[in-house]
């Protein structure tokens, strides 16, 4: 961004820049304390599980036989890519790369898609084979195998909506960061009222061509002053237009941490 | 700011280190599954534990970008673990004294 403001009248114009109070590492702080409120509510379905597991020891290891190993593992695999493809963006975004930063946001939303349809999939299966909570099949089986799939469909039930909610705010982030022009300067020299008066504003470029001039400034004009519309790009980027998706990112990895546990607990202690 | 801090704001992580930390979860999810397949009796629990807090701390540190944050986010993670690692030993207690 080239645009100077000329005051015809040659007064030195102040220019103010609006003042901006960001506090990044503040707006991070506050998402990380939210984070940890979810810690400590999968925390204690996790300690549910323990408890439960530590008492049917037998049973937990005979119903996780049912659980398909071939598709939790996919899903392993889905959940840490889009982990990744996450993480890319916010580096993308931080070098000012806004476009591929929008490319990886989208195809973290179509993993998040991918994991949820196998999801679905998987329920759906169980579901048709009468396991499902309070269903008469389950209920014949003996009471550890029954708590396993109690805590199954609360654990990953809970989980998915995680995906869920993690995906919409990721579309948002996608849609903001695609839309951006984010931050808007406005200057406004403070005497402008003396020295302008009856001057002609103009843009000019760096050799002092005029590229826009506009009409004279007489009695009618009340304000002066120049808007500087800023789009994030290599050289301009600032905290300010990647802390959301920081944000939204660290929401995505701890669905994902939440995920490498529930895998192992699961799927894995057959 | 090409790396390293940009202006007051996050450390920035080159590609190269986060897809190396992704090729590293990988990894360890292929050791998790294949170990599984092998009868280690109590072991096995822990093991799989021990590759998942692995994967968590790669997941923290890098992906997160725990590891370039300022001691206070550190220290408030700490406080939220062992806050967990409280409540599960107390449960504990009380199941395994209770009976």
């Amino acid at each position: 961004m080239s645009q100077t403001a000329t005051p015809g009248a040659g007064g030195q114009a102040v220019l103010r820049e609006a003042e901006h109070h960001f506090d990044y590492t503040g707006r991070k702080l506050g998402m990380w304390l939210f984070l940890f409120t979810e810690l400590l509510l999968f925390g204690g379905l996790f300690i549910a599980y323990a408890i439960y597991r530590h008492v049917n020891f037998a049973d937990f290891h005979v119903a996780a036989k049912d659980l398909d190993l071939v598709l939790g593992t996919i899903n392993t695999v889905i959940l840490l890519t889009s982990s990744l493809t996450m993480a890319l963006s916010i580096t993308a975004m931080q070098k000012g790369n806004r476009k591929l930063a929008v490319w990886l946001v989208v195809l973290t939303v179509l993993c998040g898609l991918a994991f949820l349809f196998i999801k679905y999939f998987e329920w759906t299966a169980k579901i048709s084979h009468g396991i499902y909570p309070a269903s008469p099949e389950l209920m014949k089986l003996p009471p550890g195998e029954v708590r396993f799939f109690g805590l199954y469909y609360a654990m990953t039930g809970l989980h998915g909506l995680h995906v869920l909610i993690g995906m919409i705010l990721l579309i948002v982030m996608a849609v903001v960061i695609a839309r951006k022009p984010s931050r808007v300067h406005s200057f406004r020299p403070d005497d402008a009222d003396e020295t302008m008066a009856g001057a002609r504003p103009a843009i000019v470029d760096g050799d002092g061509k005029p590229l826009w001039k506009g009409g004279i400034i007489d009695e009618n004009v009340e304000q002066v002053s120049v808007v500087v519309r800023l789009k994030p790009g290599p050289h301009t980027i600032q905290p300010s237009d990647y802390v959301s998706l920081e944000n939204a990112g660290l929401y995505w990895h701890l669905v994902d941490i939440i995920w490498i546990f529930l895998f192992p607990l699961f799927y894995l202690i057959t | 700011m090409a790396h390293g801090h940009s202006e007051k704001g996050g450390h920035i992580v080159s590609y190269g280190t986060f897809i190396g930390v992704w090729l590293a979860l990988l990894m360890l999810t292929a050791l998790t599954v294949a170990v599984s397949g092998v009868d280690l009796k109590r072991l096995s629990v822990l093991t799989a534990l021990a590759v998942a807090c692995i994967k968590t701390s790669l997941v923290l540190g890098i992906f997160m970008h725990l590891k370039y944050e300022d001691r206070i986010f550190k220290v408030m993670f700490l406080v939220v673990v062992v806050t967990l690692a409280i409540f599960i030993g107390l449960t504990f207690t009380d199941t395994t004294l209770a009976r």
